[in-house]
């Protein structure tokens, strides 16, 4: 994982907040579970995981929770389409290889999609490398640029434009800094770029419709 | 003296059930008055709901948590079958049964034709995983069972557990399929020819007719194990259990068995003998080579799960299995998924190849757990 189990929990809150209850949910790089937990126990969802991580799939299978063990940018073509209400990727795209890729993905899978993703737009990461010169090293982003498994980061305007180009409609967005409760956020004001340490965003296709299930015709392609 | 049992020996009951009717096969033929061998381990409860059938590979049999007769060995999966283990006999009632084809018990080619009052050698039909489920179907309906809470096999266990969900989705609830595969690729078919011919190609195999020779193809079932024996385990697991470790003190200049990896492989070869008969290692080996799940259903496996939609998989592979690799157990994944299922998927680390799934993986042991937990979780629900 690429952030610490404090900060998980902390976005868990908002995205618990988002999903609807009894929905289906695919959670992309579960780790151990806890989120799909909390789901499937405070929302009653039919909750799914995809891990890439061995010890945390049988950690999850040990929990009894359905969970499969892939890698988010090759595994999830395994999913038919609109198999899922929601996918969430939760602090994970800024670490994939192809982020536009699997942002497709998750929407081709579900009809919602939450991601979230630390903000390299946010002030401190702006005032470091001001200031200091050197990639930043902030709350969001802990580590160095030689141990970090972030690949791909971007800022909040960055997300927007890449959002706009896929014609995916925005329906919620969250800033999220630490200790503090998550607050909604017009994602095209220009300051957002500048306070929002964390943003979560819940997005969707224009074509999606709460009860498009699965296309019999699809199913076996 | 008495001897004291222990409670799992008391809840052990042994059985051959006879199948009321003849079995129809997928070759065609039918097989009249067909014995199924069985064993069952704890207590069926009062509303039947906590059967859980284990399918067993190739060459195991229906001993699965006690000690084989044949070879006095403890059973099979001892280490998962029992009080408070995965499988807790204290809470759900085991059964395992040997595979029609088979030679510990059920009907096979080694058993007496009724047409002609001799063993039937090679006149016994070519018999699919397919007909060893309709015989197990018949024997879980003759026990009293209308829905298994779950059916568990490994690698040809596995195979029986996809045809079960194939072909009884509404007769049960759940399925473990561990480091199997939907069909048989080209180098398990090869590997297995490779076992017919040794067979094939002793003397003593006579045709399949040596029964009435009262003789038995020994060398070649021993070469024949002795070749699959070595497919069940991973390069790393032989070199690091045998290297190139002498048996004695310098080499033989000959051909006696200088290696231990020699010595151990011809004790394989000669103590299966003891065990196993050579017409049903053929009868068994040809059933593996015909499955193909996707080949029955135009090439789309999802469509042999149509019916499995509302079931639940635990879906489990090994890294150093190169009999059954981790992409065969992701092709069953893919298609349980395209039709909804509830499956979980786990890659287990281990250097033990395929064999894995019989011995100590805590990995697997703790999800097979978890898994088996939610779902009586669920059942009850």
């Amino acid at each position: 994982m690429t952030v610490s189990a404090a900060e998980a929990r902390y976005d868990f809150d908002e995205i618990l907040r988002l999903v609807r209850p009894g929905s289906r949910v695919l959670d992309v790089g579960c780790g151990a579970g806890d989120l799909l937990e909390r789901l499937q126990r405070e929302k009653r969802v039919d909750g799914r995981g995809v891990e890439i991580g061995p010890e945390d799939v049988a950690a999850c299978l040990a929990k009894g929770l359905a969970v499969m063990q892939g890698d988010a940018e090759r595994d999830l073509a395994e999913f038919s389409d609109s198999s899922f209400d929601y996918a969430i990727l939760s602090q994970t795209l800024q670490a994939m290889r192809q982020p536009r890729t699997v942002l497709c993905e998750l929407l081709r899978l579900a009809d919602r999609a939450i991601v979230s993703f630390p903000n390299f737009g946010h002030w401190r990461v702006r005032m470091s490398l001001l200031t200091r010169g050197r990639m930043p090293v902030t709350r969001a982003l802990p580590e160095t640029w030689w141990q970090t498994s972030n690949l791909h980061l971007c800022t909040l305007r960055d997300f927007l434009e890449l959002c706009d180009e896929l014609g995916l409609r925005i329906e919620a967005a969250s800033a999220l800094v630490r200790g503090r409760p998550a607050r909604a956020m017009d994602p095209m004001r220009p300051t957002e770029n500048w306070r929002a340490e964390q943003a979560l965003f819940l997005l969707s296709r224009p074509t999606a419709t709460a009860t498009s299930g699965p296309d019999q015709a699809d199913l076996f392609a | 003296m008495v001897e004291v049992l222990s409670k799992a020996q008391r809840e052990t009951k042994a059985g051959v059930a006879r199948l009321a009717m003849p079995l129809h096969l997928d070759s065609g033929a039918v097989l009249d008055e067909v014995e199924v061998a069985y064993r069952t381990y704890g207590r069926l409860n009062a509303d039947g709901s906590n059967a859980i059938l284990i399918c067993h590979a190739l060459t195991l049999d229906q001993y699965v948590a006690d000690p084989s007769p044949v070879t006095g060995k403890p059973g099979w999966w001892s280490r998962a079958v029992g009080p408070g283990l995965t499988l807790d006999t204290d809470r759900w009632f085991v059964i395992c049964s040997n595979v029609i084809g088979g030679c510990m018990g059920s009907t096979g080619p080694a058993s007496i034709n009724p047409r002609t009052g001799r063993p039937y050698g090679l006149s016994f039909p070519v018999i699919t995983i397919a007909d060893m489920v309709r015989a197990q179907a018949l024997l879980v309906e003759s026990l009293g069972i209308s829905r298994l809470f779950a059916v568990v096999g490994g690698s040809m266990g596995g195979m029986q557990v996809l045809e079960w969900a194939r072909s009884y989705p509404d007769r049960m609830f759940s399925a473990i399929c561990l480091a199997s595969a939907a069909r048989h690729s080209a180098q398990n078919i090869a590997l297995h020819e490779v076992g017919r011919q040794a067979i094939m190609a002793d003397p003593d195999w006579r045709g399949g007719d040596y029964p009435s020779a009262g003789v038995r193809p020994e060398k070649g079932l021993a070469v024949a194990r002795m070749a699959a024996h070595i497919t069940y385990l991973s390069e790393a697991a032989l070199q690091r259990k045998f290297g190139r470790e002498l048996q004695r003190d310098g080499l033989s200049w000959g051909f006696d068995a200088d290696f231990q990896v020699e010595s151990y492989l011809r004790h394989q070869g000669a103590s299966f003998v003891d065990r196993f008969d050579a017409n049903a290692y053929l009868y068994i080996t040809r059933a593996m080579d015909y499955f193909d799940l996707p080949a029955a259903h135009g090439g789309q496996l999802a469509r042999a799960f149509q019916g499995a939609a509302d079931m639940r998989f635990c879906v489990m592979s090994f890294t150093s299995d190169w009999l059954y690799p981790t992409a065969e157990s992701r092709l069953i994944v893919r298609a349980l998924n395209a039709v909804g299922a509830r499956v979980s998927f786990v890659e287990v680390e281990s250097d033990k190849g395929h064999d894995a799934f019989l011995l100590d993986e805590p990995v697997m042991y703790a999800a097979l757990q978890g898994f088996l937990d939610s779902a009586d979780e669920a059942m009850r629900a």
